[in-house]
């Protein structure tokens, strides 16, 4: 049995002995224990450095809001979890506990020279040391501080576990399962509703775990709770442990994460590491208890100093004596009985040290009946001690003069400055907190949600109070659902109930700007720090908070927010409820990124859309690239091609011969009604009345600010049917733009829209010998320039299949583009592939497609348009139909500012050297010898190299760009500045002789 | 997340259903090349940002695909009415229990 280990006491299972390592050594604790538990049954109280200054310090809580005990656990390659609670993780054999942020060792730490430098490291030292200049931040100042000031590593290699996600629906959730939630959940539950009741730790009972003295309706405490337990099961209620309320959200959504094998030896198969529950509830009853404040003196940081009723937790729970010889100096009544019990475990009591000077009779009585030494209306100002405390140093006040010293020998300090509500959650809610003079805390007032607080957490105190005050709110909210409930009254014997004072720094002697009297232990905030914000001007709350980052580490300030508050308050000379309070934020407690990210990784990250014809070009070898959500094949490698020589004789195959293209990502939109070309009158720049079933025509969107939304070739296939292609990307949107009009703006045409982009497979087909494959294979439309001119469009079989036949190109060769129904596609893909391999049919990608596109000036939408550009700065004012009496966007296009010189133009731009490749984004100037920041006149949108063109093309936006055809301008680089002339679009054909269509039989 | 209540549906679901598509009651002028451009400056841009009951509009987006109007509290972000487009807009009095 280990040296501190009290046999009897406790709920772990001194028959089981499990070994894990701390540090690189191995420890024994008991099944049941976590990493501190066993740690201080063991001796151990230096678990870790701190943030700044790197000083040691153990474990000062017992539960979740742990600020010093921060571990690395480890359970073998990318199982690695850095900041974890060494309070909060359960033992198992083989356990690997690192302690953090100390090098080369936790017992010599080489950063704790920082600690010795502690007047530079103040609040707001950051901002006032490290401000210039700006390179020395990247090169300096953060890879330094980074180093030195920090919390734990990440995990480097991908982490191996699965992470669920489920949803809940419950009538009544109970956030905690002390003596009130597990009331609430009784009352509700034998009111007929469904009840959850969730709880953090390994298991239920709060309070109760470390209160084994009371007595519960004539049962030992946790005999009444195994009952309970029982009971509740029975009643159906789903008690859910390890299980933490993260964050309360709208409508009384909670999130739950369940830890399900971070306390397992064994990982089971098939099994998430971590659950994360979106919980709706119809009511909540928040029932998280209090949590303990310490005092602020100088050196309350040291290992050995905790928490009083952390003390008795790791007593009654965990059967561990945290010392021999404990000092207790507390501002309430309830550290009293920590002296009591350890006394009864065994220490040897040195001292009760209360603040106040005539603490209740009966406990100073029963102190005396013990013989314990007790100093009643004393503070404390200083410990000492290098890894561990060794003394305290205590002085007598009266009327505010601190009286001599005297130093006491202990081995351990338990230290309570009261309790304040866990309102956490409650503060998610946008509740309203109100000040409560009495008890020098906020309690909770009113929230938007339907939920209640029972318990600790509204401010009451003992066994008996909030076991009653639980199954009222269970009544309560039974009731607000239409179900009576009665709320038993519950006997109970040994309540230790109590109150106490509230301090800011407890009274000193010494100079205040010395003490090392710490409020946020995580972050090493300083009460010294808080006064000085204040000094420095800091009036909000919100920028006290900032500036010191009291309360901005990873416990959320838990225990230090309302120390931090009293002291800001006290400086600032205004009573708490003046000063406010800062905003608590989900997650409760740190939550694994795998816990939220659950399902949502790897190939499940995102929706991957892949084409029907996809298969068949990932067995061509294609190289993809993500295009929205498509996967699209950028280009088909032959062996030992890198990309630009593919894409060059994809280029070439298709100018000469044929290339094929899959093309069923574009949007495709059905606009079908006896009002369908009124509607596309409306929504369209072009006029379409006049357009002839079996003809096509480029249309152009614009949003009602004149400015290109989208574009697409649009086919007529009846009079009141149109077949709508869009961008990729765009199709979602431009429907919606379309519904959008429809219903609200003109609900009075009758018009359907009707997404059938995944209905068709696509398969563009370019080159100058398309017409002699296409010709044998396509019956119904003879393919002759007369029959089927450029922009036509016809229903028809294409190698048997029925198909939707357009004659478009945006490659400026001869072009179709065949829609077959989606599942077709790939048959109809292999049949043009063998079909068309005699003729030098090449498969191509969107690389290749875009260089051809380029060549002819073709404009991709998002790509040379960035949602500022109107159709005559691209070069487009042909497409607008300018007598139509409106059209999305035609007064638009009136705006002044649209019709301004001087706006950024479409052009083209070839380098004068007719070599370098321009890069896309770049931006343009007209003198590259003007002093820096150049007026930059606009950017490249678009650069290719071009066979066709015989050197490499772009085109760009430049202001005033249709006016400054053949003009220099410059494109400065990091290494160099670039000359290039200002040109027209059209780099290829520009008389488009290629569209025509071959005579059946002559030459190609 | 919120709960929305489509009148199309007549349904209660989860804001992942929906999108937010604006400010509510700007109607598209009937004939906006008639507009001046100040008046064309005021529908297009001008928007009331409003701190508290809110009109705007939402789309079931993965529902029926219909636009509908809402009055949201934009402090508490609370729902208090949902219509269909083209209903007239409730009186915010008749939604807060309030008088005007
Ligand atoms: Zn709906």
């Amino acid at each position: 049995m280990s040296r501190f280990r009290v046999p009897g006491r406790g709920r772990v299972n001194p028959d089981r002995p499990v070994t894990f390592r701390f540090d690189g050594r191995p420890v024994q604790g008991c099944e049941g224990d976590t990493v501190a538990s066993a740690l201080l049954a063991n001796g151990i109280h230096l678990m870790g450095r701190s943030f700044k200054y790197h000083r040691p310090r153990g474990a000062v809580a017992a539960g979740s809001e742990e600020p010093n005990a921060l571990i690395n656990t480890r359970r073998g390659p990318g199982r690695a979890e850095p900041n974890t609670r060494a309070t909060m993780q359960e033992i198992w054999p083989g356990l690997e506990a690192r302690p953090q942020n100390c090098w080369p060792r936790l017992s010599f730490d080489l950063g704790a020279v920082n600690d010795r430098a502690y007047m530079l490291f103040s609040a707001g030292f950051y901002y006032k040391t490290f401000m210039w200049p700006r390179s020395f931040w990247d090169k300096l100042y953060e890879p330094v501080i980074r180093a030195a000031a920090g919390l734990g590593v990440s995990p480097s290699e991908e982490d191996p576990d699965t992470y669920a996600s489920r949803y809940l629906h419950t009538d009544v959730l109970v956030v905690g399962a002390g003596p009130a939630g597990l009331a609430a959940a009784r009352t509700a539950a034998e009111a007929g509703l469904r009840v959850v009741l969730v709880d953090e730790h390994a298991e239920a009972g709060g309070t109760l775990l470390s209160e084994p003295q009371a007595r519960i309706a004539g049962l030992p405490a946790w005999d009444w709770l195994t009952a309970e337990l029982a009971a509740l099961k029975a009643l159906g209620v789903r008690v859910m442990t390890r299980t933490t309320a993260i964050g309360y959200y709208h409508q009384n959504m909670i999130g739950l994460c369940q830890r399900l094998t971070d306390h397992l030896a064994e990982l089971p198969a098939d099994t998430p590491r971590e659950r994360m529950w979106r919980l709706r509830a119809a009511r909540v009853v928040l029932a998280q208890g209090a949590l303990e404040k310490p005092l602020v003196f100088d050196g309350n940081d040291r290992p050995g100093v905790m928490l009083a009723g952390a003390a008795q937790t790791y007593l009654h729970r965990f059967g561990v004596r945290v010392g021999d010889r404990p000092v207790i100096l507390t501002s309430h009544d309830s550290a009293w009985h920590a002296a009591f019990d350890l006394q009864d475990a065994g220490a040897k009591v040195a001292a009760i040290v209360d603040t106040r000077a005539a603490p209740p009779a009966a406990l100073a009585g029963e102190a005396q009946a013990r013989g314990i030494r007790v100093l009643a209306g004393f503070t404390a100002t200083a410990t000492s001690g290098r890894l561990r405390v060794r003394s305290v140093r205590v002085h007598p006040v009266s009327a505010g003069t601190v009286g001599a010293g005297e130093e006491i020998a202990c081995d351990c300090l338990l230290m309570s400055g009261g309790w304040t509500p866990s309102l956490h959650l409650f503060s998610h809610t946008k509740g309203s907190l109100a000040w409560d003079e009495d008890r020098t805390t906020f309690l909770p007032a009113d929230t938007p949600e339907d939920c209640v607080i029972a318990g600790a957490g509204r401010g009451l105190w003992g066994i008996a109070a909030t076991l009653a005050d639980g199954a009222e709110k269970g009544a309560e909210v039974a009731a607000s659902l239409g179900r009576g409930a009665s709320a038993p009254a519950l006997p109970v014997e040994g309540d230790r109930t109590g109150s106490g004072t509230s301090h800011t720094e407890l009274a000193t002697d010494r100079s205040p700007s010395r003490a090392r009297a710490f409020v946020d232990f995580q972050n090493d905030v300083t009460a010294k720090d808080l006064r000085l914000a204040v000094r420095e001007g800091m009036r909000s709350i919100e920028h006290v908070k900032r500036y010191t980052t009291n309360g901005m580490a990873t416990d959320q300030g838990k225990m230090s927010n309302i120390n931090g508050l009293n002291i800001a308050a006290d400086a600032l000379g205004r009573a708490q409820p003046k000063v406010g309070l800062t905003t608590f934020r989900p997650p409760y407690t740190p939550t694994s990124f795998g816990a939220f990210a659950g399902y949502h990784r790897g190939g499940h990250f995102e929706v991957t859309r892949r084409t029907a014809i996809d298969p068949l070009a990932e067995a061509a070898g294609a190289v993809f690239e993500p295009v929205g959500q498509w996967r699209r094949a950028r280009y088909f490698p032959r062996p030992g091609e890198d990309m630009d020589t593919a894409v060059a004789r994809e280029c070439r195959a298709t100018r000469t011969a044929i290339g094929m293209f899959d093309a069923s990502t574009l949007g495709k939109i059905e606009v079908v009604g006896p009002d369908a070309v009124e509607f596309m009158n409306r929504m369209y720049t072009n006029p379409w009345t006049k357009l002839q079933p079996g003809r096509c025509r480029y249309g152009l969107l614009l949003g009602d600010d004149g400015f290109i939304r989208d574009d697409g070739v649009i086919g007529r296939l009846a009079h009141d049917r149109f077949h709508v292609t869009t961008t990729t990307g765009g199709a979602a949107r431009v429907l919606n733009m379309m519904e959008d009009y429809l219903q609200t703006e003109w609900p009075e045409l009758d018009v359907w829209l009707t997404s059938t982009t995944e209905q068709w497979s696509t398969i563009a087909l370019n080159g100058p010998r398309v017409a002699e494959l296409l010709r044998p294979l396509v019956e119904g439309v003879t393919l002759t320039e007369e029959a089927f001119p450029h922009m036509s469009v016809a229903e028809c079989t294409v190698a048997g299949m029925p198909a939707r036949l357009f004659r478009v190109s945006f490659t400026g060769e001869t072009g179709f583009e065949v829609n077959v129904p989606a599942p077709m596609g790939p048959a109809l893909w292999q049949r043009l592939a063998e079909a068309g391999a005699p003729l030098g049919l090449t498969p191509y990608g969107t690389e290749a497609m875009h260089v051809m596109r380029a060549e002819k000036g073709y404009i991709i939408v998002g790509q040379d348009t960035d949602g500022t550009v109107t159709p005559a700065d691209a070069g487009l004012t042909w497409a607008v139909g300018k007598a139509k009496p409106d059209f999305v966007g035609k007064r638009g296009l009136a705006r002044p500012d649209l019709t301004a010189p001087g706006r950024r133009q479409l052009v083209g731009l070839l380098t004068e050297d007719g070599t370098t490749l321009l890069e896309e984004g770049a931006q343009i100037v007209l003198d590259p010898a003007q002093p820096v920041p150049m007026k930059m006149v606009g950017h490249v949108t678009s650069a290719y190299r071009s066979e066709a063109a015989g050197r490499p093309i772009a085109l760009a936006l430049v202001e005033g760009g249709h006016g400054r055809m053949g003009e220099t301008v410059h494109i400065p680089m990091p290494d160099r500045t670039i000359a290039a002339t200002i040109t027209g679009c059209v780099f290829h054909d520009p008389e488009n002789t290629r569209l025509k269509l071959a005579a059946p039989g002559g030459d190609a | 997340m919120l709960l929305i209540h489509c009148p199309y549906c007549d349904e209660t679901l989860p804001e992942l259903e929906f999108a937010h598509a604006g400010e509510a009651h700007v109607a598209r002028p009937e004939n906006p090349s008639a507009q001046s451009d100040a008046e064309w400056e005021e529908f297009l841009f001008i928007r009331r940002n409003v701190k508290g009951p809110h009109y705007e509009r939402w789309r079931h987006t993965h529902g029926c695909g219909r636009f509908f109007n809402a009055v949201r509290d934009t402090v508490s972000d609370r729902f208090l009415a949902t219509y269909p487009a083209g209903a007239p807009r409730p009186s915010l009095a008749s939604l807060t229990g309030e008088s005007e």
